[in-house]
């Protein structure tokens, strides 16, 4: 080993790197979406490949209700501008428009939600449950994994929302902005989800 | 960092104070009782799991008999045994044992941190790993007996063909909530690592046990996702009635396969990592002498988590996938052999010129590394897809795969036992019993394993419940005998480590901060660490291996010793 | 001394097979003796000693590193020689398939093997079908293809001795093949864990000279179709 070698590994200064800046709570969530982003990847990889190996479903697939899932995209893209406005109200400090925001957020999401529910109820009466086929069964595991997803996601907002109302922020600017990371990595997954059932 | 870390650690002490019984010991966030708790409950896991493979290898070796101290058996009881015996082992002692106890012990004490970064998380997920321990053992009173599908639990068998229907069920119930518990851990221990080291502590500070602590979190975190989805399909299946897995039902039984492997395999190195941290994290103390190419073992680790994640297909040669992708995989699969061998090459070299003292944890690194060698080369004969033709689902692979896991998970799990023991408990371990539970533990592993590999070689099938039901094979029945004598006495030869385990918390010499004369961070502290760790925080100012430095005072420089040794002196060559 | 252990060969693929294997043996053998001739050497060599320390070294420089990493490039040279031989006998056993003599149809099913000779026409559903229980007869020195399926979870069908095994999804009809050089009762059993008897589900291979094979068939399987043994000449002029 030469001496040069040496003296550079020998009490070198303290460098920074590339995570010392981020937050914990925010280096966490990523994380957590990355291994969210596997789940859905895997069950959206196997649908895809089920539906090539039968020919594309294209008859089963003629049956769900794309004017619905439609309104129900336009919902949840609405629902993350106004988490985003939530976000930028809180670096404004601004609680009161952070609690308006985010009650508008949880009632998208619970519009959604019933949205959803209708859809599944209109699916139910006309006999397509998850047990008529294959495409069906996917269908309601995807959709049905997402709704408890976005349920997650309004309970969270709906506490951050109560704690914004009473005029507080203290304590609670972090997690709004990682609250906002999931609600749009749920929106996001919805994105996929809805060309994938409803427009192919 | 520093200012903060003084702040929450001022208020975490004053905190700890007042802290009663159960917010010490049993709801704690303390990362140290957490892993304690881990460890507690991976070793008690480890009876449970002793106790099927005493079962399972008595019934092979003596069907007739009645096992004793259960009776006979039915073959779905024998079926039940070996799934839970293997999901055990896997999940429920290799993964708390080597990410849940020594992880959490390690990391913050290591990176000179005062708690995990999520310290609440970390107590959640010990409770959720517990209840999912309860789960599982309590499917083995369920109606219809445990899972006895094996723990691949492949479909159909497990989905709509099984005679364990509550039993099944429930083991879907207890891996995920498993899974749950390792991705919130796994989490936590990746934003620690990145996020609470402390000044001074650069990622190529770090020592290798955090390396291959994260390293396995992070191809957790990548792997499981898929499994879990086909979990939760493998759920709708038994619960509601559809068909993923259900040919009948337009279902591919091969896409659980798939899904299972793209997870099972990288998973055997989320266990094997964290035991080569272990074990590379304690040679260079006993050899008092740093460890060798610390960054060409990183890279290679690296390059390791990287390549299994596309490997898992050389579980499913002979599966009915497609036969044209065999090659490729085989060729993934033996290249692995790269990044490991290069591991093992680096910790034999690191024994080279040293000045070796051969206390317990050392032995067992010295043992483990021997015994894995004999599992790294007859993965070889497995990862090619023509002789895996012969070998696939035979004794050889069930030797195979315990030369690999049980030299990290026991052999590994060991060494840290003994080595970290005076650090949880403040008192150290007997040494003349620890040699005599090593040397023990050492033959009767042999004995138990080499002849299930002349058994496989023989031909032997592996799950099955008399495999002298079987007149070509009648003539390899000694060696079940054999094997089963081993096991027995590998069983036995526990006894030294409970014994020294429970007598040494009270009769153990007082170990004080640094009974190895070691350079990580953890042993800078009092025995056992206060809540909250360090007093002040730390600064690193040196890599961790810093043994036999010429010219410095003593043959270890802690990784918070300023002192540069002088300038100019070369090193010295071993003769 | 390892290979001794094998049950004899009796297929055409599997002497690829077994000297994959031995191909193996001989590349693994030496490193596996260096590496753990070295752990004891060293461990002897360099114990602790008074008056002799440990040496400095990190590994880190390049030319240290070498040490470690020239045998790992070694180490991959070797591992594509035995990619190379591997996959040769792989393509022949699984994935090349000579023109059958005999097609059989097998039937997997909790927890038996059910074997059916196809019938006049060829089909294994028309007239003149002939199943065995168990028993699966082929004649010597002729190309054999099997038409594998399960009818309930997934099994595998193995012959240790011809260096055989395939599993058996249900939903698919798998095809495998061989030739079998030698005349005998061979053991077939599922290695696949299919359920509580799983180790029952055994069945024999019974490897007929030719002259033995036609009496057989008269005996038992009058119906054979000429497609299905049109090639009694061709085997024997292989």
């Amino acid at each position: 080993m030469s001496d040069a070698t040496m003296d550079r590994t020998f009490a070198e200064p303290a460098e920074a790197d590339a995570f010392s800046g981020i937050p914990p709570g925010k280096l966490g969530m990523w994380w957590f979406l990355a291994s969210e982003i596997m789940i859905f990847g895997g069950l959206i990889a196997c649908f895809i490949l089920f539906r090539a190996a039968h020919g594309g479903w294209r008859a089963e697939s003629a049956d769900v209700h794309w004017r619905i899932g439609a309104f129900n995209t336009l919902v949840l893209l609405t629902s993350s501008l106004t988490m985003v406005l939530a976000w930028e109200a809180v670096k404004t400090n601004r609680p009161e428009r952070v609690g308006r925001f985010l009650g508008l957020t949880v009632v998208l999401g619970l519009t959604f939600l019933g949205v959803k529910g209708y859809e599944y109820s209109r699916e139910f009466g006309a006999g397509f449950t998850p047990f008529s086929g294959l495409f069906w069964a996917f269908y309601f595991t995807m959709t049905g994994l997402h709704a408890l997803h976005v349920f997650a996601g309004i309970v969270v907002n709906s506490i951050l929302w109560t704690r914004a109302a009473r005029g507080r922020l203290e304590g609670i600017q972090h997690r709004i902005e990682y609250a906002g990371l999931y609600w749009h990595f749920v929106d996001v997954v919805w994105i996929f989800l809805f060309p994938l059932i409803y427009l192919s | 960092m520093s200012q903060a870390a003084v702040i929450s650690h001022a208020a975490y002490a004053e905190h700890a104070e007042a802290l009663g019984f159960w917010r010490k010991y049993v709801f704690s966030t303390d990362h140290k009782t957490i892993g304690k708790q881990y460890l507690g409950i991976s070793l008690f896991m480890a009876i449970a799991g002793g106790f099927t493979a005493y079962a399972i290898r008595w019934q092979l070796a003596w069907p007739a008999a009645g096992i004793p101290g259960l009776g006979a058996i039915t073959p779905h009881a024998y079926n039940s045994l070996v799934t839970m015996h293997g999901s055990i082992m896997v999940f429920w002692v290799a993964m708390p044992m080597l990410l849940g106890a020594f992880g959490n012990f390690c990391i913050p004490l290591m990176l000179g941190a005062d708690d995990m970064a999520f310290p609440r998380l970390n107590m959640l997920s010990v409770w959720i790993f517990f209840t999912s321990a309860l789960v599982l053992l309590a499917s083995f009173v369920a109606p219809g007996g445990a899972a006895a599908s094996g723990w691949t639990a492949y479909t159909p068998l497990s989905d709509t063909w099984t005679s364990a229907v509550w039993g099944q069920t429930m083991w879907l119930f207890a891996v995920a909530l498993e899974f749950a518990s390792f991705l919130i851990g796994g989490i936590n221990f990746l934003t620690t690592a990145f996020t609470r080291r402390c000044a001074g502590m650069t990622l190529w500070r770090m020592p290798l046990l955090v390396w291959d602590e994260i390293a396995a979190s992070v191809l957790f975190l990548l792997s499981v996702g898929p499994l879990v989805a086909g979990a939760v399909m493998l759920l709708m299946d038994r619960l509601l009635g559809t068909g993923f897995y259900d040919p009948s039902k337009g279902g591919d039984p091969l896409l659980w396969e798939h899904l299972f492997w793209f997870f099972g395999h990288p998973e055997v190195y989320v266990v094997a990592l964290p035991g080569f941290g272990i074990m590379l994290e304690i040679m260079p103390v006993f050899a008092r002498k740093p460890i060798f190419g610390y960054r060409t073992i990183i890279y290679s680790t690296i390059v390791a988590v990287g390549l299994s994640l596309i490997v898992w297909a050389h579980h499913m040669f002979v599966s009915g996938m497609d036969p044209r992708l065999a090659t490729p995989f085989s060729v993934t699969t033996i290249l692995i052999s790269v990044p490991f061998a290069i591991i093992v090459f680096a910790m034999i070299a690191t024994l080279w010129g040293g000045s070796l003292i051969f206390d317990t944890p050392m032995l067992f690194v010295i043992g483990g590394l021997a015994s894995f060698i004999v599992g790294g080369v007859t993965g070889i004969f497995l990862g090619s897809a023509a002789s895996d033709i012969y070998l696939h689902g035979t004794y050889f692979v069930v030797a195979h795969f315990h030369y690999t896991l049980f030299p990290v998970t026991f052999f590994g799990g060991y060494a840290g036992i003994y080595y970290w023991y005076p650090k949880m408990f403040g008192r150290m371990m007997d040494e003349r019993l620890g040699k005599l539970h090593f040397w023990l533990t050492f033959v009767f592993f042999q004995a138990t394993f080499i002849p299930l590999f002349l058994a496989g070689i023989g031909g032997t099938p592996r799950r099955v419940f008399m495999p002298s039901a079987y007149p070509s094979f009648a003539s390899l029945q000694p060696l079940q005998v054999m094997a089963t004598v081993a096991t027995i006495g590998l069983i036995a030869s526990q006894i030294p480590l409970v014994v020294n385990f429970f007598s040494s918390m009270f009769r153990g010499a007082l170990a004080g901060r640094n009974p190895w004369r070691a350079n990580t961070l953890e042993w800078t502290v009092d025995s056992p660490p206060p809540h909250g760790n360090f007093p002040d925080p730390p600064v690193a100012r040196r890599w961790p291996y810093d043994y036999s430095v010429p010219g410095a005072a003593s043959d270890w420089l802690p990784q918070v010793a300023e002192t540069n040794p002088p300038a100019g002196i070369k090193v010295q060559r071993a003769s | 001394m390892l290979m001794s252990w094998l049950p004899q060969n009796v297929s055409t693929f599997g002497t690829d097979i077994d000297s994959t294997l031995r191909l193996i043996i001989f590349i693994v053998g030496p490193w596996f003796i260096l590496a753990e001739g070295l752990i004891l050497y060293f461990a002897i060599r360099y114990r602790k000693r008074p008056g002799k320390p440990a040496v400095h070294v990190r590994g880190e420089t390049f030319r240290q590193a070498a040490w470690v990493l020239i045998p790992g490039v070694i180490v991959m040279l070797l591992d594509f020689s035995i990619d190379n031989a591997s996959g040769r006998a792989w393509d022949e056993a699984k994935i090349e398939s000579p023109a059958p003599a005999l097609n059989v149809q097998v039937t997997a099913e909790r927890f038996a093997w059910i074997f059916t000779y196809p019938g006049h026409t060829g089909a294994f559903d028309g007239k003149g079908t002939y199943w065995s229980m168990g028993k699966l007869y082929v004649p010597v020195n002729q190309v054999v293809r099997l038409n594998m399926r399960s009818m309930d979870v997934i099994h595998s069908f193995a012959v240790p001795n011809l260096r055989m095994r395939q599993d058996i999804v249900p939903g698919r009809t798998i095809t495998a093949w061989f030739e079998a050089t030698r005349p005998g009762n061979y053991g077939i059993q599922c290695t696949e864990l299919c359920g509580f008897d799983h180790y029952k589900m055994q069945g024999t291979l019974v490897v007929l000279s030719a002259d033995d094979f036609a009496k057989w068939r008269q005996k038992h399987w009058p119906s054979a179709p000429a497609i299905a043994i049109n090639s009694d000449a061709e085997g024997a002029n292989k």
